[in-house]
């Protein structure tokens, strides 16, 4: 028995039309479509394309959430144990859909999902994280390259294969970090690759120094007198006992406490959940870390309007970037719709 | 400095009469340990048990793991400033209990505490799954503060590393390794054909439980300074818990600092190894700056052309290796890093805090946000319920059948940026 495939390409690729037939609604037919042939033979008799799904690509981009849900239905019905997307070579919009298709199958379905793209399709950079895109030339011209490859990673992740590096399997890094164990030890690694660069040889870094988004700071509040001002912390500090139980470190999730009666916050109400820091002088006193008594006084000076009733707090412990990004957006968005107009950001 | 480590090797332990080292015994005697250890009033109840590789044993939560040493000629005692006197140490004979390592446990003091399976897929990734562990479980007295509770483990430990080798002072060593600094004035004209280098040795220091000693001196009030490897390997350093479990230096990987090793390894050969620099991690940003700078002013007036730096703990103190890294560099020095990774539990997010376009040669010891289950044993020594609040645990790490769900982080040494393992990590 063979495995079941779906294969997902866009309109120009079925043989609708170009631009002008970009607004193809979703639709699935039985069996190959395409550059589907290709494909289904370089999968040879291991795995077979049972559907096709074909999506315009002006139509996925206009409501990417919708469109996905709608593709990833129709894929649904068809069982399959993995899913081709493209490939997308360097067309944006198309490789966006492919990598929001491979991102909901992935997540929904929980079955391997192999894309092939560009590397600067905007696509890539959006969605690398979530499954394997086979790095390709930029036109449709490298066809006959990037089809076996495709192939050859699906039928590995189809049987559970370990796969390699990147530069030993043509796919684009995707810029997860996986542990593994080496012949040496750390230290001695270390010092080898010490005594390399030492000596001018070449050596390949365990990990390239990361880049980092910058912020850039909002102007500053024009009218201070009429503001309302929220405070929120990555210190860790929650009503005592930490009710939600929030990790000391490598936090999963933030809290939203009432400070609402509050002029002052003590080791008797509050308490820190973080696990990085010597904690003894913020239980002591926890607005040490959140002022909750300086920001009352400065209330009731006139300084600024009001203080926001609620809190927010994180451990900012050994908590990925990625939760954090996430903890923020909600935090602001919930600040927002109670009409914050500051925030005061605290951090140990 | 010439330093003999007369390493006597223990491949099993078990209760004497008389604590002593017999064909690769070492018998322990109870009554003795605990009596010595209940002297310090801070402690309600003390207990100690024997765990040895490849039992059905938990451990936790773990504070520090030593390893039992003691001088046998030479200057000073063991762990000067801790529990011997402040004389320099680093000369003569050490006699070294290898294989044995005493384990501090009981009452949580802090989150940074960890585990030990000494089976089971936890102990793939632990050093002292594989020693044979003296475990100190410490009780202190109702409402003790937090630093001296955390003080009266630490002197725990040592005293009893002290006391276990000690009592074994006169046995005959299975081996001896010699190891030897020179002065500035030698060593500056040895090896004229090969780079000077030397080690720049991060020690944390962020507050409690996130302590270093050096000679009994709270390293976040020193300035960096020099020290000679055989110090080190005469304890001293001394751990006062640090950080979270995986990546923090316990008083062992001090004494066995694998840097330091495998620096002496390629002493004379690719490099001339001329010494170890000590800095701290401290918590302000005029720390962070006073610290690197002064540093690598050291290593400047060393004349080094290269300088391996290793990180303790994660977070903060990326940012002192990363100043350490560049200013280095910008000095004309080449760097070589030691850290470990904070990736998040799908590996997908920065694995560091900051970082330095000079930070191009960078060794791993993987992402302490791995998640692994350990399953239930026979015997825990401890509070397993801990596993719900340490660092690298959750609400619900601890199963009802015993079994914990955690992050690698609370696996005592399983991410060591000394490099004491083979763990690493690497990008697909």
């Amino acid at each position: 028995m063979s495995y079941r495939v779906v294969h997902y390409i866009n309109q120009f690729f079925a043989g609708i039309g170009g631009e002008e037939k970009a607004d193809h609604k979703p639709e699935i037919r039985e069996g190959v479509v395409g550059p589907g042939m290709a494909l289904n033979n370089a999968l040879g008799d291991e795995a077979e394309i049972v559907a096709t799904a074909i999506c315009g690509d002006t139509y996925f981009a206009t409501d990417i959430e919708k469109a996905a849900v709608e593709v990833l239905e129709m894929i649904r019905k068809y069982n399959p144990d993995a899913v081709v997307l493209g490939p997308a070579f360097n067309a944006g919009r198309y490789g966006s859909a492919c990598g929001a298709m491979g991102d909901a199958i992935a997540t929904e379905l929980g079955i391997p999902v192999v894309s092939g793209m560009y590397p600067e399709n905007p696509g890539v950079e959006m969605y690398r994280k979530s499954m394997y895109i086979i790095e390709t030339p930029d036109s449709a011209r490298g066809m006959g390259k990037a089809v076996p490859a495709m192939a050859k990673m699906l039928l590995k992740l189809l049987k559970g294969e370990k796969t390699g590096l990147p530069s030993e399997e043509g796919y684009i890094e995707r810029g997860i970090r996986i542990n593994k164990f080496y012949e040496k030890l750390a230290a001695e690694r270390c010092v080898d690759m010490f005594v390399s660069k030492l000596k001018g040889e070449p050596f390949v870094t365990e990990y390239p120094m990361p880049v980092f988004d910058r912020v850039e700071p909002n102007l500053p509040v024009t009218d201070m007198k009429n503001a309302t001002v929220a405070i929120v912390t990555s210190g860790g500090i929650c009503p005592k006992g930490n009710p939600d139980h929030i990790e000391a470190s490598s936090a999963s999730k933030y809290g939203e406490y009432s400070i609402e009666g509050y002029d002052d916050l003590t080791s008797a109400d509050h308490c820190t959940a973080h696990g990085g820091y010597d904690a003894t002088y913020a239980d002591d006193d926890p607005d040490r870390v959140l002022p909750v008594d300086v920001m009352r006084e400065m209330e009731k000076e006139g300084v600024f309007k009001k203080l926001h009733n609620k809190f927010y707090t994180t451990v900012g412990n050994g908590t990925a970037v990625a939760s954090a990004k996430k903890f923020g957006a909600a935090i602001a968005d919930k600040l927002k719709a109670d009409g914050v107009d500051a925030v005061i950001l605290t951090s140990t | 400095m010439k330093l003999e480590l007369h390493k006597v090797k223990v491949s099993k332990l078990a209760w004497g009469d008389k604590t002593a080292v017999r064909d690769g015994v070492l018998f322990v005697n109870k009554e003795e340990l605990v009596s010595m250890l209940s002297e310090d009033e801070r402690l309600a109840k003390v207990d100690v048990e024997l765990a040895m590789p490849g039992e059905s044993v938990r451990i936790l939560p773990v504070k520090d793991v030593i390893e039992p040493r003691c001088k046998i000629e030479g200057k000073g005692g063991i762990f000067p400033g801790m529990v011997s006197d402040v004389e320099t140490v680093g000369e003569g004979k050490t006699l070294v209990l290898e294989g044995a390592a005493v384990v501090t446990t009981g009452k949580i003091v802090r989150f940074q505490e960890g585990i030990i399976d000494m089976s089971g897929p936890g102990a793939d990734y632990c050093p002292y799954s594989q020693t044979n562990n003296v475990v100190l479980l410490l009780d202190p007295v109702v409402d003790l503060e937090k630093h001296d509770h955390e003080a009266a483990c630490r002197l725990a430990g040592l005293k009893t590393a002290a006391y276990l080798a000690e009592c074994c002072r006169d046995c005959e060593p299975d081996r001896v390794d010699v190891y030897e600094t020179l002065s500035f004035r030698e060593s500056m004209h040895a090896y004229p054909d090969l780079p000077k280098v030397a080690y720049l040795y991060m020690l944390q220091s962020q507050g409690l439980l996130h302590d270093t000693w050096v000679y009994g001196v709270d390293a976040k009030k020193s300035l960096p300074t020099l020290i000679s490897p055989t110090e080190v390997m005469d304890g001293a350093i001394v751990s006062g818990n640090c950080v979270s479990a995986c990546d923090k230096n316990n008083t062992y990987v001090h004494l066995n600092n694998p840097i330091i090793n495998s620096m002496y390894e390629h002493h004379g050969k690719d490099f001339n190894f001329v010494g170890c620099i000590i800095t701290n991690e401290n918590v302000t940003l005029a720390d962070k700056k006073r610290s690197s700078s002064y540093s690598i002013k050291l290593a400047s007036m060393m004349g080094l052309d290269g300088l391996l730096i290793s990180e303790e703990g994660f977070g903060n103190p990326d940012a002192d290796l990363i100043m350490n890294c560049w200013k280095a560099e910008r000095a004309g020095m080449k760097t070589t890093l030691l850290t470990d990774e904070y990736a998040g539990q799908d590996g997908a997010s920065q694995s560091l805090a900051d970082s330095c376009p000079e930070g191009d040669a960078c060794v791993t010891a993987g992402n302490a946000n791995e998640v692994i289950t350990l399953p239930p044993m026979e015997k825990v020594l401890g509070y397993p319920d801990e596993a719900n609040i340490i660092a690298g645990g959750w609400d619900g790490s601890l199963a009802s059948d015993g079994t914990i769900t955690v992050e690698l982080q609370a696996i005592i040494g399983s991410t060591c940026e000394l490099g004491f393992t083979k763990l690493g990590a690497y990008t697909i």
